[in-house]
């Protein structure tokens, strides 16, 4: 479990040795504070609130994250290199877990630099810190679990651009389970129970509990036993 | 010091490896050649861990892959073929990130390892240019250097001169003379000079099959006065 580390500063520090990180920083911040202001009307509003900043992020993260996480396995794939990383003394679950946590806490510093915009609101108003503070935690756990099936689906291709593709494809289907709009579509011909169910699959309703400041261990589990399945199926892909 | 018996592997229908047995000993340069496509690299893949054999079992310092495979590893230094490295580090960065998963934990070690490996493959005045600007001699150095640090009891070599200039690739055999001392080497070419100048023992692959293992002298013996490469044209003739 040591070989962790080691693995985790090279992916992490990787971001920033090209434009990638810069460039999806920017984009992200660019994006999320974009969409708070223009689309989901942050002053208008009249709320002290991230409402309107985290009401788009299951969105923006449909094409941010495949972004991000494409890259992870295929291009060791494509650079021969997976072949150099396993055949150092490290075990696939090392390799596995060191990659993802890089990822994800390059995710959470991106979030994490969205800070300006609550400073805002606190200067502006009198905010629930309680829920700002749950809104953050569950996007980073929502970031956590599209980041984990992205890189499952990256470890299955040496094509970024598959990789890419699929990781939209996937990560959409679970959004769209989720949506309230698509589950009003649903319940014109299935009982409600049924509606419920399959919405509980998808991201949102489990997201919105947090944004709302709701800590519900369910909410845990469910982003917990996504990015677990992803990575067990990752390890297997490698294994292969 | 390195074992292998009857190693097969099979991708889909064809049989790439095909009952492959042999021993290298402490002192042994063991020259694997072979027409491309013989099974070399897939026998050396399985020696080090990189895949798994259908059958038969290879054993380093009598620690079996399938078994005890992280122990192996940490036993081997690998060269894989064409030397693939992340090419957004630069020399010095790379060659700490292996030491690190090496376990060199202690910067001072760390940097004494990486230092003398350096030094050793002549990498001094590249070591902070980033890998992917490097000539294919010096990328091929940086696999070298690699594959040295950890000073391993056992040293694998995939090509290690292919796509070198006459200066580079007697430089590079100077230095796998001066590494064999005490170590068990297997090198795999198809360039026959190579064999005469540096390896002790001779394994002829082909079609997955070992034909022949010799010592060099015996080798020439085959047929006297003729080339090397008439004799392996003589021995391999049926792989065209």
């Amino acid at each position: 479990m040591s070989q962790i580390t080691p693995v985790f500063k090279r992916e992490f520090l990787g971001y920033f040795r090209s434009p990638v990180a810069y460039v999806f920083l920017i984009v992200f911040l660019t994006a999320s504070v974009g969409m708070a202001f223009f689309v989901g009307g942050f002053f208008k509003a009249n709320q002290a609130s991230l409402q309107s900043l985290f009401v788009f992020q299951p969105w923006l993260y449909l094409f941010l994250i495949p972004a991000a996480g494409m890259r992870l396995w295929s291009e060791e794939r494509r650079g021969g290199t997976i072949e150099l990383l396993f055949t150092l003394p490290l075990t696939t679950l090392d390799a596995v877990l060191g990659k993802f946590l890089a990822a994800w806490a390059f995710l959470i510093l991106g979030l994490a630099l969205t800070f300006p915009l609550a400073i805002t609101v606190g200067w502006l108003g009198d905010p629930d810190w309680g829920v700002i503070a749950g809104g953050y935690l569950g996007s980073a756990l929502m970031a956590g679990a599209y980041l984990a099936l992205c890189a499952l689906l990256s470890s299955l291709t040496k094509n970024q651009v598959i990789a890419f593709v699929l990781g939209v494809v996937v990560n959409l289907v679970l959004v769209f389970l989720g949506w309230s709009v698509f589950n009003g579509v649903l319940t014109g011909f299935l009982p409600v129970n049924v509606v419920d169910f399959i919405a509980n699959l998808g991201f949102i309703p489990h997201f919105d509990a947090f944004a709302k400041g709701i800590l519900d261990p369910r909410d845990f589990a469910y982003f917990g036993s996504v990015i677990a399945l992803a990575l067990t199926l990752n390890v297997v892909a490698l294994e292969r | 010091m390195i074992e292998v018996k009857e190693l097969v592997k099979n991708y889909g229908d064809k049989r790439a490896v095909d009952g492959v047995s042999f021993t290298v000993r402490p002192g042994d340069i063991l020259g694997f050649l072979g027409p491309n496509g013989a099974g070399k690299s897939t026998t050396m893949k399985m020696i080090t861990g990189y895949i798994r054999p259908d059958a038969g079992s290879a054993t380093v310092a009598d620690i079996d892959v399938a078994k005890a495979p992280v122990a192996v590893k940490s036993r081997i230094g690998y060269l894989p073929e064409s030397a693939p490295a992340y090419g957004e580090m630069t020399v010095q960065e790379f060659l700490n990130f292996i030491a690190e998963v090496r376990g060199y934990r202690s910067s001072a070690t760390r940097r004494e390892r990486v230092e003398l490996a350096l030094t050793r493959t002549h990498l001094l005045p590249v070591r902070r240019q980033v890998i992917e600007t490097l000539s294919k001699g010096y990328k091929q150095r940086v696999g070298f250097a690699q594959a040295l640090l950890h000073e391993p009891p056992c040293l694998v070599l995939d090509e290690p001169t292919d796509g070198l200039d006459p200066n580079q690739k007697n430089e590079v055999r100077t230095l796998i003379k001066t590494m064999s001392t005490d170590r068990a080497v297997i090198l795999s070419t198809h360039i026959l000079e190579e064999v005469e100048a540096i390896c002790t023992r001779i394994i002829l692959i082909s079609r997955g099959k070992v034909v022949v293992d010799e010592t060099p002298d015996a080798f020439r013996a085959r047929k006297p006065g003729a080339r090397l490469d008439s004799i392996f044209r003589d021995l391999t003739s049926a792989d065209a």
